[in-house]
């Protein structure tokens, strides 16, 4: 295994990153999967975003590591935040039972298979010994300068492809939360009857954040509705 | 500098069989979204890892793209999550199984 | 001149050609007088070429007329064209010739039929192809005429298709025929495989090369094919179907040329048989036994055709006797005298018929020769003929065959001796009894008839019986002349009378077997047949001249020919449609269709069960997932690893 400069002996304080990182990392992981509560899951994904961008940081990934904690953990922990409490599955869910027989046993079992594998792979040759194509890592420069010069030139086409994805993730999530439309049979529609909402079907969601008088259903349909609009993507805003 | 390459690919190993074990046992469609979200930032610790060891920008370029598109996804598949399980409180995975052939 | 012969057949086939689409226009009696008039070329033709070929030297009396190359498949070439020798002239000129009496007949006989242009166009088709089988210069091509005849005889035996019987009959006809024509082709394919042509004069030089249990086989299989046309046993029982087809029909094909072809045939194989002894035995033995069973079957006949065909099928077992023999000559001499008295008699019988108003049953005839004088002497001139009196022709015929047969076992003379006198008495019982006697006719009753539809009385319709027109009889009277005349041919007084045995020694003599005799016991011999033939005579005039009815004499054991189409039936026919039924209901709905359905069911379990997998739930499609990851990381780990 080839062994650049940037493997050189590890220091102390490194060592003792790594090390609560990674235990921050694992200990959200698991709290991730076996906390009852949505809300409690979401808040150890947190944990676990946030120790992967220390690890980040200890990598020379720094731009990466905050974009990480900023995009990650301040905008997409937030969206799933947003829809727990829309969908109000924040109630408890019974972990331990399934209901599929032997699913829980033959999950673990796979799971272990696929970390040993991994972890072999990880320990034997994992380099072809070609050159860097990005360009290197260490040299002068700030992190944010080489990536941004990579991504400009080297991997323009992919940035632009990417930028025509988030387009077309905001459409989706536009059509995806709009309200039911003419002649789809919904319970909502008498609920709303009584409301001071416009009951016109399909014409649109009562907009963002529209001056929904209280229909004061809960869990209904109603507040589906209006809240549908406020979550609808990243800042989407939900058109008529 | 850091500890030895192989330890970051350890835990992200570890990471992505936690993810991977959630998104099977759980019944919570937003947890098991969440556990994706594990595994994918258990790529990215990947990849960077391997940007620091190959001496290659390109890794933590991979790792930009993977944010990006992680986010997209995230976009689209909690709007098709509220599309189908806003009707009914306490809706599982396993509820929507109309696809069964 | 000899270069001419392709006119031959040509003639009747442009009658046909011209008569299949505008005959019903040409309409009754044009388009039989266009028919007839172009086999009557066709017979001019014959005997110019007869001519021309006589004057050649005997060692070069065969000449070949090729016309073209019509199949050439790798070493298969089979060309067309036509063989002049004497062989084939011979059958060309009795063939054409008794064709346009019949065809002038049948102008008579089909007057009143609608019918009338469709029976002279299949009568053309029907002359072409024999004629095509007996001047072919190959196997092949006289295989072709072999099935025309074949389809032609189907085509009018079931001329009046509307009529169950005849329907019927021409299907067994044609299927009789066809297990004969598997054994043609059978013997065709051996004959190429070991000789490598299908020419005649290449096959007959090429037979030194070819082992004598192939040539046995060879013979063999082209006997088969000889007795399914020539209604030897146990391929006979269509013949006496046959007889529900028109009257000149049963004369022309069944009496004179469509079933001689299976004679014609083994003379022409005559080299072949030579080198293969133990066919030429079977086939001696065969021909004797189906002599013997034909005429026994003729004397217990009710019907006046009846009588007749199995009377024909008893001659043409005795021309296999004499081919079997070796006596080609006298095989061929015999199916020439035949040709002309069985004609006549049939042709005779038609006229009765006529007469009768369509009722075919000899008992309720009599007394007939008073009121049809030409009839009744040309019908006696037959019955002579046939029998075998002196000095008509068949008296020379028959003769030359026994005497053959004796040289080559005396056991084989024996049953021809029985057979002659019982052909004497059979043929006699029908002249007494159609036209001597009381004319039982006068107060038959109307369930007696035996004819189409006809239900009323007689007294009430009030027969009138009397000659027929001259369309039909001049040819009686031309055919009894010839009956009479036809020993003439070959006499065996002087070796300058024998014209026949000189005319076709070149085809048949480096092979001819024609045993000598002394004088002496040439003249017992011929005692002995004239005191036979007389001998039946005088029974059949003992016993039938006087009265109508003796069962005791007509055993249902003789009248429905030994039982045998019974048999044949039961044995064959039966067991095919048993074989065939249970094809239909077992095999083809259990096996077949159960394969098919089975597969279609295999393929909708499958599907069922498969369709499990499909449960609808994300978490075990997730689960699947996993394990395929799992499989390709161990993949990986493998090929990375090691």
């Amino acid at each position: 295994m080839s062994a650049p400069a940037v493997l050189a002996a590890a220091t102390i304080p490194d060592a003792v990153t790594f090390a609560l990182a990674a235990v921050i990392c694992v200990v959200g992981a698991l709290g991730v999967v076996l906390m009852r509560n949505p809300v409690h899951s979401a808040l150890a994904l947190v944990m676990t975003l946030f120790g992967v961008a220390v690890l980040f940081v200890e990598q020379d990934a720094q731009f990466l590591a905050a974009v990480q904690v900023i995009v990650y953990t301040g905008a997409i922990v937030v969206l799933f935040l947003f829809v727990i409490m829309l969908l109000g599955v924040d109630r408890r869910e019974r972990v331990l039972a399934d209901t599929f027989r032997g699913q829980r046993v033959v999950a673990l079992v796979l799971g272990l298979m696929v970390l040993a594998e991994v972890v072999l792979l990880a320990r034997t040759r994992w380099t072809t010994g070609a050159h860097a194509v990005a360009g290197p890592l260490d040299g002068p420069g700030s992190n944010v300068a080489k990536l941004g010069r990579s991504i400009f030139t080297t991997y323009l086409i992919p940035f632009e492809v990417t930028s025509a994805l988030l387009v077309v993730a905001v459409v989706g999530a536009v059509v995806l939360a709009r309200r039911p439309g003419l002649g789809e049979p919904s319970g909502e529609a008498p609920d709303e009857a009584s409301g001071a909402f416009p009951v016109a079907p399909g014409a649109g969601a009562p907009g963002a954040g529209a001056p929904g008088s209280g229909a004061a259903d809960a869990a209904g349909a109603g507040t589906a509705e209006r809240t549908a609009g406020a979550g609808a993507g990243a800042g989407a805003e939900v058109t008529r | 500098m850091s500890v030895h390459a192989s330890w970051y690919l350890t835990l992200a190993a570890l990471l992505f069989t936690i993810g991977a074990v959630g998104l099977l046992v759980r019944r919570n469609v937003l947890v098991m979204f969440m556990c994706i979200e594990l595994m994918l930032n258990a790529a990215n610790l990947t990849f960077v890892t391997f940007a620091r060891a190959l001496n290659d920008i390109g890794g933590q370029v991979a790792v930009f793209f993977v944010l990006v598109v992680a986010a997209a996804e995230v976009v689209v598949g909690l709007g098709i999550i509220v599309a189908i399980f806003r009707r009914k409180v306490g809706a599982t995975a396993d509820d929507a199984h109309l696809l069964k052939g | 001149m000899i270069h001419a012969a392709f006119l031959i057949p040509l003639f009747p086939l442009v009658g046909f050609a011209v008569l299949a689409p505008f005959g019903r226009k040409l309409g009754n009696p044009l388009a039989g007088w266009i028919a007839t008039l172009l086999v009557v070329a066709s017979f001019v033709v014959t005997i110019l070429v007869f001519v021309a070929l006589f004057r050649i030297a005997p060692a070069h009396r065969s000449v070949t007329e090729p016309w073209f190359d019509w199949i050439s498949v790798d070493r298969l070439r089979v060309g067309a064209g036509l063989l002049v020798d004497p062989l084939s002239l011979t059958m060309a000129s009795f063939v054409t010739g008794v064709s346009a009496l019949i065809h002038l007949y049948s102008i008579g006989y089909m007057r009143h039929d609608e019918q009338f242009p469709k029976f002279f166009t299949y009568l053309n088709l029907f002359v072409f192809s024999m004629l095509m089988l007996v001047l072919a210069d190959n196997f092949v091509l006289s295989f072709l005429g072999w099935e025309g005849v074949g389809v032609c005889s189907y085509f009018l035996i079931a001329f009046w298709f509307d009529r169950a019987e005849a329907a019927s009959a021409g299907k067994k006809a044609m299927i009789f025929n066809r297990i004969g024509d598997a054994g043609f082709l059978l013997g065709i394919f051996l004959i190429f495989e070991r000789t490598g042509s299908v020419q005649y004069t290449t096959v007959f030089a090429r037979l030194g090369h070819v082992g004598t249990p192939s040539l046995v086989a060879i013979a063999l299989l082209l006997f088969l094919g000889a007795v399914g046309k020539s209604a030897q046993i146990p391929l006979f029982p269509w013949l006496a179907d046959a007889m529900a087809g028109p009257t000149p029909v049963s004369a022309l094909i069944h009496a004179a040329t469509m079933v001689t072809a299976g004679v014609y045939l083994m003379c022409r194989i005559n080299p072949i048989l030579h080198l293969a002894p133990d066919a030429a035995h079977v086939i001696a033995w065969v021909g004797v036994a189906t002599a013997f069973v034909g005429a026994t079957s003729a004397c217990a006949q009710n019907d006046i055709k009846k009588v007749l065909a199995y009377s024909t099928v008893s001659q043409l077992g005795y021309m296999f006797l004499a081919a079997g023999s070796g006596a080609y000559v006298a095989a061929i001499f015999l199916m020439l005298t035949h040709a002309f008295y069985k004609a006549l008699l049939f042709l005779g019988a038609g006229s009765v018929i006529h007469a009768m108003d369509e009722d075919q049953d000899i008992k309720n005839m009599g007394g007939l020769a008073k009121l049809m004088p030409i009839t009744g002497v040309t019908f006696l001139v037959g019955w002579l003929s046939i029998a075998g009196v002196p000095p008509f022709s068949g008296f020379w015929s028959k003769g030359d065959v026994l005497q053959n047969a004796w040289a080559v076992t005396p056991a084989l003379w024996v049953i021809g001796a029985v057979t002659a006198a019982l052909t004497a008495y059979y043929m006699g019982r029908e002249y007494f009894l159609v036209f001597q006697g009381q004319r039982r006719w006068v107060e038959a009753r109307p369930e007696a008839s035996h004819g189409p539809g006809n239900g009323e009385s007689y007294t009430a319709r009030g027969l009138h019986p009397h000659d027929p027109t001259w369309h039909m009889s001049v040819p009686l009277v031309v055919l009894a002349a010839l009956a009479v005349l036809g020993g003439l041919v070959n006499l065996p007084f002087h070796p300058s009378l024998v014209f026949l045995e000189r005319w076709l020694s070149p085809v048949v003599g480096a092979t001819l077997l024609q045993h000598h005799f002394s004088v002496g016991a040439e003249w017992l011999f011929a005692l002995v047949d004239a005191a036979l033939a007389i001998l039946g005579v005088a029974v059949a005039a003992a016993l039938w001249r006087g009265s109508s009815d003796r069962p005791a004499l007509e055993p249902r054991f003789l009248s429905m020919a030994w039982w045998l189409d019974a048999a044949e039936d039961r044995l064959v026919a039966r067991t095919g449609e048993a074989l065939a039924s249970f094809t239909a209901t077992v095999v083809e709905s259990r096996v077949v269709d159960g394969a098919v359905n089975g597969v279609a069911s295999l393929v909708r379990t499958t599907g069922e069960r498969l369709r499990r997998v499909q449960s609808g739930y994300v978490r075990s499609y997730a689960l699947g997932l996993t394990a395929g990851v799992v499989v390709l990381l161990a993949y990986l780990l493998v090929r990375v690893g090691s």
